[in-house]
């Protein structure tokens, strides 16, 4: 029976909706992460890609369900949350290129002859209290986006997409650690952004999902 | 991804062969280890190819006389990769370690975090080591090194030299990822290409620097690119 106690409780507090399996996933891989910390979101990726058999295709448009998250939430900050001229520069930047990489992954998948799924539906709880609790969230979504680029990666069969994937989840981190560094914290505090897979994370986490 | 003569050889020859026969990648290599090196960067390359069980270190100028070699032409490709990276981590650890070690940087939180960056370096010297011999290959020799200037140009020099290295590494990372056979091997990669992110922006912020100057989408460095802009760093 795993410990009760949420390694990164923030996380539950973000809800996100739509009937799109990369919803799905990434609901499910939130789920992970709040049980079991971020770095269980890698893995849970992995296998969550590794079972679709979508291909390509598939992985992108799980990447694209990310960054319309980021995009949205950078956004809804710079509209409701007082933030220092610093911090708002940064939140700006940001925004910025989460929205460069919803775009380039339209085209990408487009490209690709698939479909990119739309928006899915978004809700941040009281994230936007204040710059703080703003703060805190953003650099768990940045680290999870990390983590989940980290584990879809291996999977993408072209080296294009490849190169693509690792150009943005490059930036991701970089997201990170600058938001890391105005908390105060360790801008990269482990050696590796990479999960231990196992086995029984994957399984436990299953009864989280919602459905 | 335009690195052909850095490539494995399709045809599974030991790469010495190649680098022998092809002046434009002995060239290079040449360049690379700045010329007085030579006979033990030969032999390097020799061990990286799994040519003999002998410490990287030795000087054994003998090419490798038996040209068969049983491991697969995707696995020396990565072997070569990997000792790249190898040879980057080990630059960056010993610019950290020596950077603490003089006490140059003043200030008890940039020291830290210079610390900090340090040991994840020389966690990536260890992993890369590790995953070279387990690849059944000899992981390249720590170079010697030559940052001197740069810590007695005090802590901005340093700083900004630090910010340019990470950059460099991160973008190091990028331009391998698609050259990565193993699966498992490129798992690792990413897992090191994005903390060299981290590395980067946090201390681009201290210099003042963006935390994302390529903009949205971080470029790649080919591997003469790296080598290159390495070279003041290493000693002959």
């Amino acid at each position: 029976m795993p410990n009760p106690k949420l390694a990164a409780p923030e996380v539950a507090a973000i809800e996100i909706t739509g009937t799109t399996r990369q919803v799905f996933i990434m609901r499910s891989a939130l789920a992970a992460g709040t049980v079991y910390g971020l770095a269980s979101v890698g893995p849970f990726v992995s296998r969550a890609m590794a079972q679709e058999g979508g291909g390509d295709v598939e992985i992108l448009n799980f990447a694209l369900t990310l960054e319309y998250l980021e995009a949205a939430y950078y956004k809804q900050a710079l509209a409701e949350t007082k933030l220092a001229s610093e911090v708002k520069s940064l939140a700006t930047e940001i925004q910025e290129n989460e929205e460069a990489h919803v775009e380039a992954l339209i085209v990408t998948i487009r490209d690709l002859g698939g479909e990119p799924v739309k928006a899915p539906g978004v809700d941040f709880g009281k994230a936007f209290a204040n710059e703080a609790s703003f703060l805190e969230l953003a650099q768990t979504l940045e680290d999870t986006g990390v983590s989940a680029y980290n584990g879809a990666a291996p999977a993408i069969e072209s080296t294009e997409v490849l190169a693509a994937a690792g150009s943005i989840v490059q930036i991701e981190a970089r997201h990170a650690a600058a938001i890391r560094l105005l908390r105060d914290e360790n801008p990269a505090p482990v050696g590796f952004d990479e999960a231990l897979s196992t086995d029984e994370v994957l399984e436990a986490v299953m009864p989280f999902v919602k459905a | 991804m335009n690195d052909s003569s850095a490539q494995a050889p399709e045809g599974g020859g030991p790469a010495i062969t190649e680098l022998g026969q092809d002046p434009r990648s002995r060239a290079r290599f040449l360049k690379m280890v700045g010329g007085a090196g030579a006979a033990g960067a030969l032999s390097l390359l020799i061990a990286a190819c799994g040519g003999d069980d002998d410490d990287a270190g030795s000087s054994s100028t003998t090419p490798a006389t038996d040209a068969t070699d049983e491991k697969p032409a995707a696995s020396k490709g990565d072997i070569e990769i990997v000792n790249y990276a190898l040879t980057l981590e080990y630059l960056e650890a010993e610019f950290y370690a020596q950077v603490i070690a003089s006490g140059a940087v003043t200030d008890k939180k940039i020291a830290e975090l210079a610390k900090s960056i340090g040991e994840n370096e020389q966690e990536h010297v260890d992993a890369l080591k590790a995953t070279v011999e387990k690849l059944g290959g000899t992981p390249a020799a720590k170079p010697k090194t030559k940052f001197e200037d740069v810590i007695a140009g005090g802590p901005e020099t340093i700083l900004e030299t630090a910010a340019s290295v990470e950059n460099l590494g991160a973008a190091a990372y990028l331009g391998q990822a698609g050259r990565i056979k193993d699966k498992e091997i490129l798992a690792a990669a990413l897992a090191i290409h994005t903390v060299e992110g981290r590395h980067a922006a946090a201390l681009n912020t201290l210099v003042g620097k963006s935390v994302v100057p390529d903009g949205p989408f971080a470029k790649p460095a080919t591997m003469d690119e790296v080598l290159e802009a390495v070279k003041p760093f290493i000693a002959a």
